[in-house]
């Protein structure tokens, strides 16, 4: 099996997410992950499937996923085309004694505290898969109570964008 | 969409776009003529594109959402509408009732839906079926997958309980856009009145276009209520949908190359031809080529049984110069077809020396069972014809096949091999010679409608069709209760044509309520019931597989089965169709056959149903088992062809 990460624009209607989920199930495709979010454009939203598939069934995968009515357009971003980030939220336990190390541990991933107690720390990290996996193994001897991570979103490098050039809006028009 | 205004009612123009042409995107519907671009763009879904307004409606303010509804399906052309009321759809009924559009009123909503899909594949025009919320809309999921597997236009209109209700399962709420997503090309829930116009011009445009399939419009009771204007065209909004319907002329290039250095090859013709009413174009490629035809179980009848060139059926059923023909060949070129199971038999041995053309409408099928060596994306209409032009400018540089070779082969196994069947030893009567006779008595201009099954196959087998759109079946799903109510869908569409369903006992007792509907609509179809008293393909499997332990496949419709003297048929299928209020004739022996068809193509005010009492124990034969090698098809039980060493 190897990993695909496919960014996906899709009209921003009710029922698309149910609409691709449902495909991946039942043509037996398996999803890695999968993030959802808006876009510079209000009517599109973009999917980031990370999907385990051979070439073969990723073909189909995007045919089957181009049939959708709502689907506008696929682009697989592959490794080094392409800048792929995940979120983690992590609680981690850091009494006294082990708050140094656990803040020392944030500073060389560059993760951020945003949140503090007498037993724990919360901790705030983006990257790729792999810098994450390598944070959660470094902190997990100190008693990880709690996580959460995002699945990946991901961009092409380079100047193109996937719904065309001259189509990204002002922060300040998108959010009225 | 003409851009006169008459309140005439005369049938759709044929060969105008209900909406934008394919490809143009989200551009406004424009009601001038289609210029020649546009008829381009168009081309090749004319023949299931045909149900558009005859004049532009009026707009409208201050209606309810049902009347909008209304309006918007007079104005894409419906003229028929197969259903049942219910509580969340009533307040459609009400305008519907003064509306030129008729509504059939069926028994039961799995009848409307394949009405529906018999009416779409009889005229070629998008079938309507409606069905209130829950269990009505839950009764069409069936002829929706059914439609679905065998891309048939249909659209379903569904009543769904009021906006404020849903998600709080309410009384008769199911939630049949998510329910139907897997088995429609696409489903829509409307949460505005003033949607009503757009969403059914997009659901006839999917419905319709590209590959054909079922589209299912949901909508809540409210937004029927709600008050709302009407204006016609609406703006058609599908930015994800592009069909592609113009073939790449390079990939058809590569293609002719191929064909005319081929020297085995094989037409695989599918019901993608027959649906882009390609028919013409595929005879004139098959004499250009010279080359042999198969025609898959959905495409009987598109290119003619009598023509020299055609092989017949290939598949688990076929006849052996088909299957085989595709075994040995060295190029497929694949036409509106996709590889099924039932024809492939075990993928890997699939016609393992052939080099594949693919040529579909759906890229999704290409590649998807078996490697295209050229791919070809487009509308079989537009593509089998660049064919022929590129086959054309092939042969005019000198290059044309040589396949006299090759005919001698598939001339000496159509010899060796033909299809035919034993008597029943018992005396019985046999049922393919009771389906051959009714296809030579009915003709090849009648519509023969199947149920699924034994009867299917021999249907398939022994009639011979010669017209596009005379045979209709369950292919994909393989739906028993198929045939009754496909078989009224196809005459109400085509009321001057005799409608025969081809049923087994078994389907016949799925869907027979749909005579009453038939007999007092006014529908007069008539039904050969093949009653071998036993699910008999079933049986036949428990017969080969299972070491003929009968289990649950004995329906008693021959009488009890259990040796006592007085045989009591349950049901009797004569005093049924009486009681459903039709003729019912009953016939069990070889003398009669004709006699008895010929009585029932007498009656032409009133369904006929004929009780053809048959033997249990006739086989389909020949047969490649499931998942075998399409190598080892057998020709009759037992009997392995022999190829001969060194014949190909």
């Amino acid at each position: 099996m190897t990993r695909h990460t496919l960014s996906v624009l899709v009209e921003n209607k009710s029922g698309v997410l149910a609409r691709v989920s449902a495909l991946f199930s039942r043509r037996g495709f398996n999803i890695e992950s999968l993030a959802v979010g808006p876009t510079e454009n209000p009517d599109l939203s973009r999917m980031t499937i990370v999907a385990d598939a051979e070439s073969q069934p990723l073909e189909q995968i995007t045919k089957q996923l181009n049939k959708l009515i709502e689907v506008i357009k696929i682009v697989e971003l592959d490794g080094g085309a392409a800048v792929q980030r995940e979120l983690l939220l992590v609680k981690v336990r850091a009494p006294l004694a082990d708050r140094t190390q656990v803040l020392q541990t944030a500073e060389l991933f560059r993760a951020r505290v945003i949140d503090v107690n007498v037993d724990t720390v919360t901790l705030e990290a983006t990257g790729t898969p792999d810098k994450l996996q390598a944070l959660v193994a470094v902190l997990a001897p100190l008693g990880i109570k709690e996580m959460a991570q995002s699945g990946t979103v991901a961009l092409g490098r380079g100047p193109r964008s996937m719904s065309g050039a001259g189509t990204l809006r002002p922060v300040d028009q998108r959010s009225a | 969409m003409s851009t006169t205004a008459s309140a005439g009612r005369t049938p759709a123009a044929p060969g105008q776009p209900a909406g934008p042409a394919p490809g143009a995107g989200p551009a406004p519907a424009t009601p001038t003529a289609p210029s020649e671009a546009a008829a381009a763009a168009t081309l090749g879904v004319e023949t299931v594109a045909r149900t558009m307004a005859e004049a532009a409606p009026e707009p409208a303010t201050g209606i309810t959402g049902a009347q909008s509804l209304v309006r918007s399906l007079e104005a894409v052309g419906v003229e028929v509408a197969f259903g049942i009321p219910g509580g969340a759809i009533l307040p459609l009924y009400d305008p519907l009732f003064d509306s030129r559009i008729r509504h059939v009123l069926v028994r039961h909503e799995q009848g409307a839906g394949h009405a529906a899909t018999g009416y779409a594949q009889a005229t070629g025009r998008v079938g309507v079926c409606m069905a209130t919320s829950g269990p009505g809309a839950t009764n069409l999921v069936t002829p929706l997958a059914d439609a679905y597997m065998d891309s048939v236009p249909i659209v379903a209109i569904t009543g769904q309980v009021s906006t404020g209700s849903i998600g709080t399962d309410a009384f008769q709420e199911a939630d049949i856009r998510g329910i139907t997503m897997p088995v429609t090309k696409h489903s829509f829930l409307v949460t505005s009145a003033d949607e009503i116009p757009q969403r059914i011009a997009e659901a006839f445009h999917l419905a319709s276009t590209g590959r054909p399939g079922p589209v299912l419009v949901d909508v809540p009771k409210d937004v029927l209520q709600a008050r709302t204007d009407f204006s016609w065209p609406p703006r058609i909004d599908l930015p994800g949908y592009k069909p592609t319907t113009r073939p790449h002329g390079k990939q058809v290039r590569e293609a002719a190359a191929l064909i005319a250095g081929a020297r085995q090859p094989v037409l695989y013709v599918g019901g993608g031809v027959l649906k882009a009413g390609a028919s013409a174009e595929l005879a004139e490629l098959a004499e250009l080529t010279g080359a042999p035809v198969v025609t898959t179980l959905m495409a009987r009848g598109v290119f003619p049984d009598s023509h020299p060139l055609n092989l017949g059926m290939p598949g688990m059923h076929g006849n052996v110069t088909a299957v085989t023909a595709l075994q040995k060949a060295d190029l497929l070129v694949a036409l509106g077809t996709r590889f099924d199971d039932r024809v492939t038999g075990e993928l890997s041995s699939f016609a393992p020396n052939a080099a594949v053309v693919h040529a579909d409408i759906d890229p999704a099928e290409i590649g998807k069972n078996r490697r295209a060596d050229v791919p070809i994306v487009g509308d079989a209409k537009a593509t089998i014809a660049e064919l022929v032009s590129a086959l054309r400018a092939e042969h005019q540089a000198g290059r044309t096949p040589e396949l006299t070779a090759w005919w001698e082969q598939l001339e000496d196994w159509r010899a060796r091999y033909p299809l035919g069947y034993d008597w029943p030893e018992d005396g019985a009567l046999s049922p393919q010679y009771v389906i051959e006779r009714l296809g030579a008595i009915a003709g090849p201009d009648a519509i023969y409608a199947s149920g699924v099954g034994q009867h299917q196959m021999w249907a398939a087998q022994f009639i011979r069709y010669e017209k596009p759109g005379t045979w209709l079946n369950s292919g994909g799903l393989g739906t028993m209760g198929y045939a009754v109510p496909a078989a009224m869908g196809a005459k109400h569409g085509r009321p001057e044509t005799t409608v025969w369903a081809i049923d087994g006992d078994g389907c016949f007792q799925m869907t027979n309520q749909e005579l009453a509907t038939c007999a007092i609509e006014g529908i007069p179809i008539k039904v050969a019931v093949i009653n071998n008293g036993n699910l008999g393909m079933v049986r036949q499997w428990q017969t080969l597989f299972y070491e003929g332990r009968y289990s649950n496949t004995h329906l008693s419709t021959h009488g009890a089965g259990d040796g006592s003297p007085k045989q009591v048929r349950i049901p009797d299928f004569v005093t049924l169709a009486e009681a459903l209020g039709c003729v019912g004739l009953r016939c069990e022996s070889r003398d009669d056959v004709d006699a008895v068809i010929e009585k029932a193509m007498a009656i032409t005010d009133a369904p006929v149903v004929i009780d053809f009492i048959v033997g249990s124990d006739a086989q389909v034969w020949p047969m490649v088992a499931a998942g075998a090698s399409n190598d080892e098809i057998l020709a009759a039980r037992d009997v392995r062809p022999v190829f001969g060493e060194g014949q190909v």
